[in-house]
């Protein structure tokens, strides 16, 4: 019988269930010696840079899982709003779900002001969020957008505390690319040498952080455009075989030829019209 | 695990429903979920982030109603409370899930999604008590 005595009302919400029965099976797992399996590493090259008019964000495409590359050209910029984007470090599902609500509730929120929302009111959204689930919700942001105040750039981190800088990085290639923009940020850049410094820095990251690789994303926000270029750039594109290493035809000689022939007889042939609607 | 932060976080919390024995969808211990009942199981959450999400939305009323009373006065958050339990009072029969919609406006739920709208969703709750007996229940008669 599936109906109960009495029910309680369920709550909506994280499911905890499966926590201590996880706790449970783990004590019984180390008895026996083995272990359950762990968290997979995660890498990525994200930042951001504030330039004359606007902002430009950057990330390398390159998913990691442990020592395995998950996906070669995963996309890391999320929609938030017309004028805001956010670029995703961490655990990749965590940071796909964060950025969806907050962009759900940024669009509830402008359709009840009549209004462009600003970056100020994502940042807060996403800050209140993430350190109400301390630190468990694997979401390292870097929000970037531009709205009626100019524009703005945050880096948010997992348990909830932001950055309000001209620049900023992310990931586990976020040094590397944080040295190209310590060496070469100038204020007021204009929108060519931005895009040239963000390409530097994530190329910085692709090629000297293993968690990172692949292609160049950037996402120029400026006021009234968006410019999502992705790829930008093939930073390392796969070599080009020179030679050809295939047999000409009749190199091998053909020294005895045969055709038998199937012998079949016709019972019934019908013609039907393609559907090619 | 580290108890000695668990018990502080207890003492803290004001338990909704308290942690309790875990009965299961069919009314008995769930032990493949929750393991062996015993005493420690029942008092400990089971993870970090159990005690302040069961309590979080009366954390946070208890927050707003005490902001509420200092900028406003003790009259606001009495009025507010007030009317949270009358938009609370609309419900379906005891065994219908009501879809809360005056309290929600109350709130403001309305015009935000977060994740309890969209992970274990009351509304899409496959099970439902015993019609006959949750009335009972809720007048009294048993």
């Amino acid at each position: 019988m599936a109906t109960l005595s009495v029910c309680q009302p369920p709550f909506g919400g994280f499911s905890f269930e499966y926590c201590k029965r996880n706790a449970v099976l783990a004590a019984e797992v180390a008895k026996v010696g083995c272990s359950i399996p762990a968290a997979r590493k995660t890498g990525t090259t994200i930042c951001g840079v504030v330039f004359k008019d606007g902002i430009v964000l950057g990330a390398d495409t390159r998913a990691t899982e442990g020592m395995i590359v998950a996906d070669k050209n995963c996309s890391k910029i999320h929609y938030i709003s017309p004028n805001i984007y956010c670029c995703g470090a961490g655990t990749a599902a965590d940071t796909e779900m964060t950025t969806q609500i907050i962009s759900s509730n940024l669009e509830l929120h402008s359709l009840s002001t009549g209004r462009l929302p600003l970056v100020a009111t994502a940042n807060r959204m996403l800050k209140q969020m993430l350190f109400r689930y301390q630190g468990h919700i694997g979401a390292a942001l870097v929000l970037g957008g531009v709205d009626c105040n100019g524009p703005h750039l945050y880096s948010i981190y997992p348990h909830g505390s932001t950055d309000k800088l001209p620049y900023v990085t992310m990931g586990s290639g976020s040094l590397a690319a944080m040295a190209v923009f310590e060496d070469r940020y100038e204020q007021d850049m204009e929108e060519e040498d931005a895009k040239r410094l963000v390409r530097d820095a994530i190329a910085a990251g692709i090629f000297n952080d293993l968690g990172s690789g692949s292609n160049i994303d950037l996402c120029v926000i400026t006021k009234n455009k968006v410019d999502y270029l992705r790829p930008h750039d093939m930073a390392n594109l796969k070599g080009i075989r020179t030679g050809n290493y295939k047999y000409k035809r009749g190199t091998t000689g053909v020294l005895l030829k045969t055709v038998t022939k199937l012998d079949l007889e016709v019972v019934e042939e019908t013609v039907q019209t393609m559907d090619t609607s | 695990m580290n108890t000695r932060g668990l018990r502080s976080q207890l003492k803290d919390s004001v338990p909704v429903t308290g942690l309790g024995p875990h009965v299961g969808a069919y009314g008995v211990q769930d032990t493949l979920r929750s393991g062996f009942s015993s005493v420690k199981n029942e008092l400990l959450p089971s993870h970090a982030l159990e005690l302040s999400e069961k309590n979080f939305q009366l954390n946070q009323d208890k927050m707003n109603f005490s902001t509420l009373r200092n900028i406003q006065g003790l009259h606001a958050p009495l009025k507010l409370q007030m009317e949270y339990r009358a938009a609370r009072q609309i419900q379906r029969l005891p065994f219908l899930q009501s879809s809360n919609l005056a309290l929600d406006t109350l709130k403001g739920n309305d015009e935000s999604i977060s994740f309890e709208d969209i992970l274990n969703d009351p509304a899409q709750c496959e099970m439902m008590g015993e019609p006959h007996i949750m009335v009972e229940y809720k007048l009294g008669l048993m």
